[in-house]
């Protein structure tokens, strides 16, 4: 049987990768991919966690972390395709208007 | 009389809306119809009022025409009813302002008949009438205030009428803060009354001022109070100054607002006030000395002037201080009387100097006239009618008014000989300047422009027939009153001496004060007025005269007179000065050197820091991603280490 650190080990690794992803790669897509890589890490955690504490409630709040999940890639697409009709380049760098 | 006095506000209202409103998609005569019909209506009704008031007797006529329509406003033990007191001093009152009002307005038909802004001359005048009548009507002083302030203001939008005068705008803004020192001088005196007794109705103060003794300090200062703002509203001294300025308006505004209505809005507060002043023999005496003085001082004033107007707002000055002579010795129906002579004639004045003036398309200098008599005999006949009634030649209007306030301040007896004194040197006075004035504008040589020469004519008919009208009041206005008829006197008793439920015997009664016909002083006012004639002819006959001509030693008393007593210089120095100094200080060390720096040393400390503090502010996502990711691992961090 897997014991229970390794999925907790597993889910740590995964989350500093989606992290490095987020701070390191400068294509939007990338990124939102690395998000949800983070976002998945902190689901198995707590569906581990939960089945350790025999408790519902941290797979519960997995299946709000899916849902709010999809509806960001939902708008985060529809920003990425906004800015690139407006810009022809998706380059996060670029964007940086918004500087002081 | 309920049922129809609301007509008289009513009517000049809605003339006002209406001119105001619509006055330019109408037709000159649609609004000079609308002007002159609101002010005919009124004029009726007014009538009306007074026929019903005559089907009355004794206390009735003091007490029933006081009604209620509803209640305006209320706050704990405070009512004010908006409600009418038409009682005798009421519409005396009420057929002066409504029938010289409307021979006025059918006179601005004429005069104004070139003006571009013919219908908002004539909406502020009926919006004036509509204030007058509120103050006159008013049956509380909060009422009486409203009609006060109101008066105030459409007297300046009429002395500023031609904006585009600087000097108008001027003059419209100096009448306006006298007035307003004025108005606060009322509020003052409704407040002491509120706190005082809890009613600011006439007939509610009057009752209870009565049960207290004559010379209580509350009394006093209401009194003094009242008087504050009767003294800048009637433009006596040291509110005097306002008055000549306002001569910049237009001439049929002079005629009705400052000469004839408006400015007598004094005599008739004090007289509505009686009972509080028969109480304070203090404030009654200052009244008098003020009155007195003031007559003095402006017919001085009068006497060196040069402009046609000029000479008759300072001779309004002085015959208003007449009136507050006349209420102040407790004769109160001889300063009405003279009040009510003084519109007609007055009136009269100005309506022949807007003729001469419009005649010479806008000159009033008295030296750019001469030999008008025969260029313009309508004007010069109906003049003449009135420089004699000023004059106080028997036995036209003047003379019989004049005289009977001189005789009531004679026959106290006392140290009001001065004060009459004093009115015996202005009646002199008055004849000399009134037939200086006729002398330099109507006869002696024509010392007009060429291009006014050219197209010198007389007045149409709308402004000769008010003048001929007012011609007849002034001959025949004297037989309201005198020494051996007393009409006003008999007319206005139920008012003077009657309260609702005190005792008015309780007070001294100046009111039944026997007078006599002085013939001594008959005699002095005779030789007086032809001394002024024959001075005036023998100086003034042949034109102008040039300084030079003044003798050495009349010269400092030319000078002084002829600045007006410096009034308006020792104010500049008195106020204008040091608030201007104060200004400057406050700007200069307070504002500048004190709170600029702190204002801008804040704003200058924000923006260095943030300055600074710029760079953290990439704009780059990865930036901001990476500041979360250091913060979180610091916070998980600290609660690890903390375990």
């Amino acid at each position: 049987m897997i014991p229970y650190s390794a999925y907790l080990v597993v889910g740590a690794i995964m989350f500093t990768i989606g992290t490095v992803g987020v701070l390191i790669r400068r294509d939007p897509l990338i990124i939102f991919m690395s998000v949800e890589m983070m976002l998945n890490a902190v689901n198995l955690t707590l569906v581990a966690i939960s089945r350790q504490l025999r408790s519902m409630d941290g797979q519960i709040f997995v299946f709000f972390v899916m849902t709010v999940a999809a509806a960001e890639v939902v708008i985060g697409l529809a920003i990425i395709v906004a800015i690139f009709r407006s810009r022809d380049s998706i380059d996060v760098d670029a964007i940086s208007s918004m500087r002081g | 009389m309920q049922s129809y006095a609301w007509i008289l506000l009513a009517a000049p209202l809605l003339g006002f809306a209406l001119n105001g409103a619509f006055g330019r998609r109408l037709s000159r005569s649609q609004v000079s119809a609308i002007g002159c019909g609101a002010i005919g209506v009124a004029f009726v009704v007014a009538l009306l009022c007074y026929a019903q008031l005559l089907g009355w007797t004794g206390h009735d006529q003091a007490t029933r025409g006081n009604f209620n329509y509803y209640t305006w406003a209320g706050s704990g033990a405070l009512k004010i009813q908006a409600g009418m007191l038409i009682d005798p001093l009421s519409v005396t009152m009420l057929l002066v302002v409504t029938g010289v009002g409307f021979l006025i307005h059918v006179y601005s038909i004429g005069y104004m008949h070139d003006d571009p802004d013919y219908s908002r001359f004539f909406a502020y005048m009926n919006l004036f009438l509509f204030s007058m009548l509120m103050l006159v009507l008013a049956n509380n002083f909060l009422f009486l205030l409203i009609g006060w302030g109101l008066v105030g203001l459409s007297s300046y939008l009429l002395i500023g009428f031609w904006y585009y005068n600087v000097s108008a705008v001027l003059a419209a803004r100096k009448a306006l803060i006298m007035n307003v020192i004025g108005d606060v001088g009322i509020m003052l005196a409704i407040f002491t009354m509120f706190r005082q007794w809890g009613d600011i109705s006439y007939s509610g103060v009057f009752a209870r001022a009565a049960t207290y003794k004559s010379g209580d300090h509350i009394i006093t200062a209401i009194c003094l109070l009242l008087l504050v703002g009767a003294l800048a509203k009637s433009a006596q001294i040291p509110l005097h100054t306002w008055l000549p300025d306002a001569m910049e308006g237009p001439t049929p505004v002079s005629a009705l607002i400052h000469a004839a209505t408006m400015v007598t809005a004094g005599v008739y507060l004090i007289a509505r006030c009686h009972v509080l002043y028969d109480l304070s023999p203090f404030s009654a005496g200052l009244v008098a000395c003020i009155g007195a003085a003031t007559a003095v001082v402006a017919a001085t004033i009068a006497l060196v002037q040069t402009d046609i107007k000029r000479v008759l707002a300072y001779s309004t000055m002085s015959q208003i201080g007449y009136m507050f002579l006349g209420v102040g010795v407790g004769a109160y129906s001889s300063g009405m009387f003279h009040l009510v002579t003084h519109a007609f004639f007055k009136a009269l004045l100005f309506m022949g100097a807007g003729s001469v003036i419009h005649a010479l398309g806008g000159e009033q200098d008295l030296r750019k006239m001469g030999a008008l008599r025969s260029r313009l005999p309508k004007t010069y006949l109906v003049f003449t009618i009135g420089v004699l009634a000023i004059a106080g030649v028997p036995p036209l209007a003047g003379f019989w008014s004049k005289d009977e306030i001189l005789a009531h301040a004679y026959a106290l007896n006392d140290w009001h000989v001065v004060l009459w004194a004093m009115g015996m040197i202005t009646a002199g006075m008055t004849v000399f300047y009134m037939f200086r004035l006729w002398y330099l504008a109507f006869h002696g040589r024509s010392r007009l422009d060429k291009e006014v020469a050219g197209h010198l004519h007389e007045s149409p008919t709308s402004m000769l027939v008010p003048m001929y009208v007012l011609s007849v009041l002034a001959v025949v206005g004297g037989f309201l009153q005198t020494p051996f008829w007393g009409g006003l006197h008999e007319f206005l008793r139920p008012v003077m001496d009657h309260l609702p439920d005190r005792a008015y015997t309780l007070l001294p009664a100046p009111w039944d004060r026997d007078v006599d016909f002085q013939w001594g002083a008959f005699a002095i006012l005779l030789v007086l007025i032809a001394t002024g004639w024959f001075l005036a002819r023998d100086l003034y006959h042949q034109g102008p005269r040039s300084q030079r001509d003044i003798p050495a030693a009349a010269l400092p008393l030319y000078t002084f007179f002829s600045h007006k007593w410096y009034f308006d210089e020792l104010y500049h120095v008195l106020f204008e000065v040091p608030v201007y100094a104060l200004a400057t200080l406050s700007w200069r060390w307070v504002d500048r050197g004190l709170i600029d720096p702190i204002v801008n040393g804040v704003a200058a400390g924000v923006g260095s820091a943030s300055d600074d503090l710029r760079p953290v502010e990439s704009g780059y996502v990865r930036t901001y991603a990476l500041a979360l990711v250091v913060g979180v691992l610091l916070v998980v961090g600290l609660a690890v280490a903390q375990r």
